[in-house]
């Protein structure tokens, strides 16, 4: 069964698309990993199928509330501690494992402190321990190594193994070897085209 | 719903300043009034009802931008938007924060603030009504406010330029409604007004808030 | 042929070059006729010679509330249908709203000095439309501060539902705080005569002619809305070229 299935989808960031004609597949326990340069829209596309922006055009596939999302910001908050700051988002999102998802990623220790005294790494880790309380099946994770350590790298692929195995699924934009076993999906070739110069004269086409 | 309230209240408290920053500069706008236009009860008298009105207002309006900007900052309005809750319900939830922590010490305060300014004691039970039916669609309408400029650079300017125009039948309705009772006339009218207003508020624009947190957040 | 064919904006763009000279020559010669007729009107009896301020005063003010029932309108197009030549329209039409309102403003304080003795009065009538005018400020405002057209749109689509709202509101409440020294509509359809047919006919003449000039406004300032538009995609197509 698959938990997402994306058919010929194109993406659009402020007005213009980004990449197009995507189609692909994740079943449980499988991960996709997203290539590509710099501003070819992989954020838009994991915006996308997060199901904070509408498509373009295509059909996105999945159960309701199934996306855990993951960005470059943490959604922590400074002056709350780290089990605070989980467990509010393990009661917005359900219930979940407070104190086992801060041991995952190895942060136990520092349980009661507040999430302000964190390092980059830290707060990175705490807010990856989000996905694990969050107890949802899809995982889309924009850049989740960014300013992670070695260690923690490798804790982390160890956490999205276990979810994978426990029937998870995982979207993943990172230029790194995470170690895997995921296939790679580059979006390099799907890079929208500029339309033709003279396009015929249909709706809204001469803004786009 | 209520993870959310309290998570709010909790940051608003550790936060500091949280609840007092607007009762305080509620207060300086009491004290500033006498020295524009004379200490005399004669002067003050007049102008008590509206100054109370117009302070909560103003007081109101400062901590507006805070209802979404720093969730929007750190990501936490984009995990909101993909959780369980619906974004209408985060918005009234927020707004209701917002009430909470602004709102109601202003109407604590406001007694005080209204022998300041001579507002004669017989006023004072409507202007606590008053405040108390009208406080909640200030916060809601600026929660509306709030999602529709948070991630402007300009945002505070045009918040307040939004959000103004659309408290004015509120104070209409509030001051009205302290005027009469400082007369000892009838209050029921403006008193039903103001009540629905503020039910139509709360009932009606967190959709509208939510539809613009929507095309912020994409 | 349905009318949405028009929110193609290439055939809006053929459709409305077409038509704009006529309408720019209707709203000239209506606009003059109507002014240069109703100023060589008699004087009123008890208003004296400042009556002929209406010629001005009631199209413009007219117009203002008109404009922004056409903004929601529009408005409410661009969100249900999302064709982007309603949207622009809406954009287009605000300042031109504005214009109105303020010459509303103006005029009814010329008007109302030498009839009430005073520049400004807080009179339901007077209020409201600053309060109008206020939300005129405030919507194009949020068009200009919002970079992304397509939500810059939605947002001050969704703004002018909720200022109409708040406009409506607001002008109902104004009437409970302040009665008002305003006189009554000058023109009524219920009412009867009002208003003698001297004065009535050439203010007939002019509102018309302010609709026009309305309509050639917003249809030029509408395609520079459009052209602008294309530009900043070609450009952008360009850049990523």
């Amino acid at each position: 069964m698959s938990l997402l299935a994306v058919h010929d989808l194109a993406v659009a960031r402020g007005g213009l698309r980004t990449v197009e004609g995507i189609s692909f597949s994740l079943a449980a326990g499988q991960a996709l990993i997203l290539r590509g340069p710099n501003g070819i829209g992989k954020t838009t596309l994991l915006r996308t199928v997060a199901g904070l922006q509408p498509p373009v055009t295509g059909r996105i596939e999945m159960a309701e509330d199934a996306v855990a999302y993951a960005a470059h910001a943490d959604g922590l908050k400074g002056a709350l501690t780290l089990t605070e700051n989980l467990h509010f988002w393990a009661q917005v999102f359900g219930g979940g494992d407070v104190a086992g998802a801060l041991a995952a990623m190895d942060l136990a220790a520092l349980a009661d402190r507040p999430a302000a005294a964190l390092s980059a790494g830290q707060k990175r880790r705490l807010g990856l321990a989000r996905l694990v309380v969050s107890r949802r099946p899809l995982w889309v994770l924009d850049e989740p190594t960014v300013s992670l350590d070695a260690a923690s790298v490798s804790r982390f692929a160890d956490m999205v193994r276990g979810h994978l195995g426990q029937g998870g699924a995982a979207l993943i934009a990172t230029h790194i070897d995470l170690g895997l076993d995921a296939r790679v999906l580059d979006l390099t070739p799907f890079r929208a085209r500029a339309a033709p110069a003279a396009r015929p004269a249909g709706f809204n086409e001469a803004f786009a | 719903m209520i993870a959310l309230l309290k998570r709010d209240l909790r940051l608003a408290i550790r936060a500091g300043g949280g609840f007092g920053l607007g009762v305080a500069f509620f207060l300086i706008l009491c004290a500033l009034v006498p020295f524009g236009v004379g200490p005399d009860t004669s002067a003050l008298q007049p102008i008590a009802a509206g100054i109370l009105w117009l302070g909560a207002l103003l007081a109101c309006l400062l901590s507006l931008d805070r209802i979404f900007a720093l969730d929007h900052e750190d990501g936490s309005l984009d995990l909101l938007a993909t959780s369980p809750l619906p974004l209408e319900g985060a918005v009234a939830v927020k707004a209701l924060a917002h009430w909470i922590t602004t709102g109601l010490p202003l109407i604590v305060a406001a007694p005080l603030f209204g022998i300041l300014l001579h507002l004669p004691t017989a006023a004072i039970p409507s202007l606590l009504t008053s405040l108390l039916l009208g406080t909640p669609a200030l916060s809601m309408l600026g929660a509306f406010g709030a999602a529709v400029t948070v991630g402007l650079r300009r945002g505070g300017l045009l918040l307040s330029l939004l959000v103004l125009p659309l408290y004015i039948p509120t104070l209409i309705f509030g001051t009205e409604m302290i005027r009469r009772g400082q007369e000892g006339g009838a209050t029921a009218t403006p008193l039903l007004f103001l009540a629905g207003i503020t039910a139509g508020v709360l009932a009606l624009v967190p959709f509208a808030a939510a539809a613009a947190l929507r095309v912020n957040l994409r | 042929m349905s009318i949405w064919e028009y929110a193609n904006p290439v055939k809006f763009m053929r459709t409305s070059g077409a038509v704009l000279p006529w309408v720019v020559a209707g709203a000239a010669v209506c606009t003059v006729t109507g002014l240069v007729w109703g100023f060589s009107t008699p004087d009123d009896y008890r208003q004296g010679s400042t009556v002929k301020i209406v010629f001005l005063h009631v199209p413009a003010a007219m117009m203002a509330i008109n404009i922004w029932v056409m903004m929601l309108v529009t408005s409410l197009i661009w969100l249900i249908r999302r064709h982007h030549v309603s949207a622009l329209a809406a954009k287009a039409a605000a300042p031109i709203g504005a214009v109105m309102t303020v010459i509303g403003l103006i005029t009814g304080a010329v008007w109302g000095q030498p009839m009430w003795g005073t520049w400004w009065e807080w009179d339901p009538r007077l209020t409201s439309f600053l309060i109008l005018l206020l939300f005129y400020i405030g919507y194009i405002a949020l068009w200009s501060a919002v970079e992304d057209p397509d939500s810059a749109a939605d947002l001050t689509g969704v703004l002018c539902l909720v200022g109409s709202v708040f406009a409506l509101l607001s002008r109902y409440a104004v009437f409970f705080w302040n009665q008002g020294l305003h006189q009554g509509a000058s023109l009524s359809v219920q009412s009867g005569e009002r208003m003698s047919a001297v004065y009535r006919y050439p203010l007939y003449l002019t509102m018309l002619g302010f609709g026009l000039l309305f309509l050639s406004l917003l249809l030029v300032r509408t395609r520079t809305e459009i052209r602008r538009r294309r530009l900043a995609a070609l450009q952008a197509r360009e850049m990523r070229a």
